[in-house]
């Protein structure tokens, strides 16, 4: 299982920006590059990342080899109510990781 | 009898060899594959460059992982807002990085991530506006330690 680092203010303003940071770990092998006996390493990366605020989707990054390993994903969204991120990791090999937060609007 | 290679014959032979260069095409992304890459992404739309600024070092000593910053000038309300950004670089074996969309729940249009780098080279950042418009920005980065192909 993947681990996640999840950085969400547990509480905001009613319309506040905040700020989101994510980390999951991945090595995001690239598919590029070949092991000392010269075959070639299958990709295995995360493609797609989806963050929705109670079940509403803010933001959605579909992510490249390009993308260093342990993908780091920072954005903003506006808190509107109280209520739950949901974060959506998947990617080749069916990997999928599912992680939320809390946040509360006052 | 010596051979003499007057200037005439020099230039044509030097011109030979480049072309024989140019001809290989080399495995990584090129600059025309960029453009492909951006071509697919904005279609015939024109590109401005503005409103986007797009933060790199300007030198990396590990091409492994490149902190990259993109912002982009917007109210980010429903009426006028960012509706995605997307990456490209010149000489990665891929073009794309990454594409990401949001829109006024976002808040401010202003997106972080860590992305790999092959080689020195130009990055571009492109990002749509809601009302259909394309804006970019683009910034150089040296590498000295290219993202590595090998297994470690």
């Amino acid at each position: 299982m993947a681990e996640t680092l999840i950085s969400v203010p547990p509480r905001a303003r009613r319309g506040e920006i905040v700020e989101i940071k994510t980390l999951i770990s991945h090595p995001m092998e690239t598919g590029y590059r070949r092991s000392q006996l010269g075959a070639r390493i299958p990709r295995d990366i995360i493609r797609l990342f989806v963050c929705t605020y109670n079940g509403a989707e803010v933001f959605r990054a579909a992510l490249h080899p390009a993308i260093a390993a342990n993908p780091f994903i920072t954005f903003s969204t506006v808190a509107t109510e109280t209520g739950t991120l949901t974060f959506h990791w998947t990617g080749d090999n069916g990997f999928s990781v599912k992680e939320t937060a809390e946040i509360r609007v006052e | 009898m010596p051979l003499r290679t007057t200037r005439r014959e020099f230039l044509r032979a030097a011109t030979a060899g480049m072309a024989a260069i140019v001809a290989v095409r080399p495995a990584a992304a090129t600059p025309a594959a960029m453009q492909d890459a951006i071509g697919a992404v904005v279609g015939t739309a024109r590109v401005t460059k503005g409103r986007v600024k797009l933060e790199l070092p300007p030198l990396s000593e590990n091409g492994n992982a490149v902190p990259l910053t993109v912002s982009v000038e917007s109210a980010m309300t429903p009426a006028e807002h960012v509706r995605a950004i997307h990456v490209f670089t010149e000489k990665n074996p891929q073009p794309d990085v990454v594409s990401v969309r949001l829109g006024p729940r976002a808040g401010r249009a202003r997106v972080s991530t860590r992305i790999r780098l092959a080689d020195t080279q130009t990055v571009v950042a492109i990002a749509e506006l809601s009302d259909g418009s394309f804006w970019s920005a683009e910034a150089a980065v040296v590498v000295t330690l290219a993202a590595c192909l090998e297994e470690t």
